[in-house]
C-alpha cells in the first residue's frame, strides 16, 4: 500500500478557506485592481498562478480517477448493509 | 462533572466485492479480520492493548470502542487508531482471502449508511452523576443535539422521488424517538441503555445515538468538545433558556435536507428559531458560562471553535470546507462534477459520497485530501499511531492495556470486561475495578508478579478477588 510519507500542501492554493485570505488578494488582483504600475510581470504572475492551480486541480481529479471503484453503479447498487448495533 | 469520561463506539461498513464467480460471505471476510488478534478471549469479541474493544456488532459490522479517555482529545485519537487498526486489519485479511483463492476487493468504511436504508451507528459516551435527574438531562440536551448536525454531520448524496439531495447527516433519516431503550428498531436521539461501566450508584452513562461517524479530526473533536460543555452547563443548571423543538425527530431530518442551516423550526412555545440560531444561543450561554466556572482547556478551545464555525455558518458555509465533513465532501463531489461534466446523478457521484468514508488511506477520499494537506488536522501521525499500542494513562485502561501486554508476554489466560480483569488457568483470580478514573498499574504489576511466583499453570488458587 502505497502512502506518500509527506502531506503535499499545494492544493491548499485553490482548496482551502484556511487560504481564504491570500487567495482572494489574489484573484482579485487578476480581475479588477492590477494597477499600471503592476505592468506586465504581475499580469505573467498571475497567468502563471492560474496555471499552477488549474494543474493541482487536475492532478487532484486524476486521483480521485485512478482510485474510484471502477464499476461505480455495480459497487453503489450491491452496497447493502444489514442494520447495526 | 468537570473531569469526565469519554467513550466512542463505531461500527463499519463492510463488503467483499468478487472478481469472479467465487465469492466471500461477509461473515468470513470478518473472521479473516479477528485472525491476526491472536488472544485466549472470545472469538469476535477483544480487548486491544490500547485499552480498546474490538468486536463483531448485530449485523455483521466490525466496531470499535475506545478506551475511556479523559478527553476529548484523546477520544479523537484513540477513535482515529482504531481506524488504523482496523486497516491493519484489513491488509492482513486480503491475504488470507487471496490464500482461499478468492478473487475480489474488501472494502470497509466509516460511515453511517449503505443506498437501500440501512443504518449503523457512531456512539458517543459520556459518563455524568448519577444524581442528575436523566429526563431533565435528556430534553435539555436534545435541541442541542438536532440541531448541531449543522457543523457535525458527515453529508450524504440521497436520491428520493423528488430527485437527488446533498444532505447534512448521514444518520438524521434513521432516527424516529427522541429517548428509547433500542438502538436497532426506533433508532433515538439518546439512548437509555445504562451501563456505567463504573460504580453505578455514583455514575450513569449518557448514550448519545443521533451522530454520524467523521472523518475529519477537526469535526470530530469539536463534536465531543461542544457536546460535553453542554452537558457540563446542564449539570450545573446554568441553562436558562427553553428551546424545547416542537417536534425534535422530525426537525432533525428537516435540518439535514437544509443546507443553508437557517431554516426556521417550530419551538414548543410557539417561538420560531433556525439551528444556526438556536446553536448561537446555546454557544454565548457557554461564553458567559466559562467566564465564571471551572472548564477544562480543551473545553474552551471546543468553544472558540464552536464560536468560529457558527461565524462562517453564517457567513458561507464553504469557508469550513477543510474543517467540516460534510462541507468537505460536498466541495470534493462539487469540483469533480464540473470538472468532469456530470450530473448529480451519476454513479460516480454515490461513490464517491461512499469512497470519502473508505479507511484505507490509498483508496479513501478523505484520505487523499488529508495527503494533499487540503484539509485541517488537529493531531499528529505520531500520536495517532502511539495510541494503537499504548493506553491512554489517565483512566483505567492504562491498567487494562498494561496488563494485556504483560499477560501475553507471561502467555498468562486472561479474560476482560470494562470493569474485569479475570486471569488463571480457571480464570479464577479477579480484578474489578470500578472506577474508571483509576491508573494505579502497580496493582495489576504486582499481581502478575505474584501469579508468575505462585505458577498459577500448575497450582489452582482458590478464588481470588482483588477489588480496586
Amino acid at each position: 500500500m502505497r502512502i506518500p510519507k509527506h502531506a503535499d500542501d499545494n492544493l491548499t492554493a485553490w482548496w482551502g478557506a484556511a487560504t481564504d485570505q491570500k487567495q482572494k488578494q489574489r484573484s482579485d488582483g487578476g480581475s479588477g485592481d492590477s494597477s499600471s504600475s503592476d505592468s506586465e510581470a504581475g499580469t505573467k504572475k498571475l497567468a502563471k498562478r492560474g496555471e499552477e492551480l488549474k494543474d493541482e486541480m487536475d492532478s487532484l481529479i486524476d486521483e480521485i480517477d485512478e482510485a474510484l471503484e471502477e464499476n461505480a453503479e455495480e459497487f453503489v447498487k450491491n452496497y447493502v448493509q444489514r442494520g447495526g448495533e | 462533572m468537570q473531569k469526565r469520561i469519554y467513550g466512542v463506539e463505531t461500527e463499519y461498513g463492510i463488503i467483499f466485492t468478487p472478481d469472479g464467480r467465487k465469492t466471500l460471505p461477509v461473515e468470513k471476510a470478518i473472521r479473516f479480520l479477528f485472525e491476526k488478534l491472536i488472544t485466549t478471549e472470545h472469538f469476535l469479541n477483544v480487548f486491544l492493548e490500547n485499552g480498546a474493544r474490538f468486536y463483531q456488532d448485530t449485523g455483521c459490522h466490525p466496531e470499535y470502542a475506545t478506551p475511556e479517555c479523559a478527553s476529548p482529545r484523546d477520544l479523537v485519537i484513540y477513535d482515529r487508531a482504531g481506524e488504523r487498526i482496523l486497516e491493519e486489519l484489513q491488509l492482513y485479511a486480503e491475504e488470507k482471502i487471496r490464500e482461499e483463492r478468492v478473487s475480489g476487493k474488501l472494502s470497509i468504511f466509516k460511515n453511517n449508511t449503505d443506498f437501500v436504508g440501512n443504518s449503523y451507528g457512531c456512539h458517543e459516551n459520556y459518563l455524568v452523576d448519577r444524581d442528575v435527574d436523566f429526563y431533565y438531562l435528556a430534553e435539555q440536551l436534545i435541541p442541542f443535539l438536532v440541531t448541531r448536525q449543522i457543523f457535525t454531520g458527515a453529508g450524504k448524496v440521497f436520491q428520493t422521488q423528488d430527485g437527488i439531495h446533498y444532505c447534512i447527516s448521514q444518520r438524521a433519516q434513521h432516527i424516529y424517538q427522541k429517548i428509547s431503550g433500542t438502538t436497532t428498531n426506533d433508532r433515538s436521539i439518546i439512548n437509555t441503555r445504562d451501563e456505567p461501566h463504573a460504580d453505578r450508584e455514583k455514575y450513569r452513562r449518557l448514550h448519545v445515538i443521533v451522530g454520524d461517524s467523521n472523518m475529519s479530526e477537526y469535526t470530530n473533536f469539536v463534536k465531543i468538545a461542544t457536546c460535553a460543555l453542554v452537558l457540563q452547563m446542564i449539570e450545573d443548571n446554568f441553562i436558562n433558556r427553553d428551546f424545547t423543538l416542537r417536534h425534535p425527530v422530525k426537525a432533525i431530518k428537516d435540518i439535514s435536507y437544509d443546507t443553508t442551516c437557517k431554516r426556521k423550526l417550530r419551538l414548543e412555545n410557539g417561538r420560531e428559531y433556525s439551528p444556526l440560531e438556536i446553536q448561537r444561543e446555546y454557544c454565548e450561554m457557554a461564553k458567559k458560562y466559562v467566564e465564571q466556572a471551572a472548564v477544562s482547556d480543551q473545553l474552551r478551545q471546543g468553544l472558540t471553535e464552536w464560536d468560529h464555525i457558527l461565524n462562517c455558518l453564517e457567513e458561507d458555509p464553504d469557508k469550513l470546507d477543510r474543517k467540516i465533513d460534510w462541507i468537505i465532501k460536498r466541495k470534493l463531489l462539487e469540483k469533480y462534477i464540473a470538472q468532469r461534466n456530470l450530473s448529480w446523478h451519476d454513479p460516480r457521484v454515490f461513490m464517491i459520497d461512499l469512497q470519502y468514508h473508505d479507511i484505507r488511506r490509498d483508496r479513501g477520499f478523505f484520505h487523499l485530501l488529508e495527503r494533499k494537506g487540503a484539509v485541517d488536522r488537529m493531531f499528529t501521525d505520531a500520536e495517532i499511531e502511539k495510541a494503537k499500542t499504548e493506553p491512554p494513562q489517565d483512566t483505567r485502561a492504562r491498567m487494562r492495556g498494561d496488563f494485556i501486554k504483560l499477560a501475553r508476554q507471561n502467555n498468562i489466560q486472561y479474560d476482560l470486561d470494562w470493569s474485569n480483569i479475570r486471569l488463571g488457568n480457571l480464570l479464577n483470580v479477579r480484578v474489578i475495578c470500578n472506577n474508571p478514573f483509576e491508573t494505579d498499574t502497580e496493582k495489576v504489576t504486582e499481581l502478575v508478579r505474584t501469579i508468575q511466583r505462585t505458577n498459577l499453570r500448575r497450582t489452582s488458587l482458590s478464588k481470588l478477588v482483588i477489588q480496586s
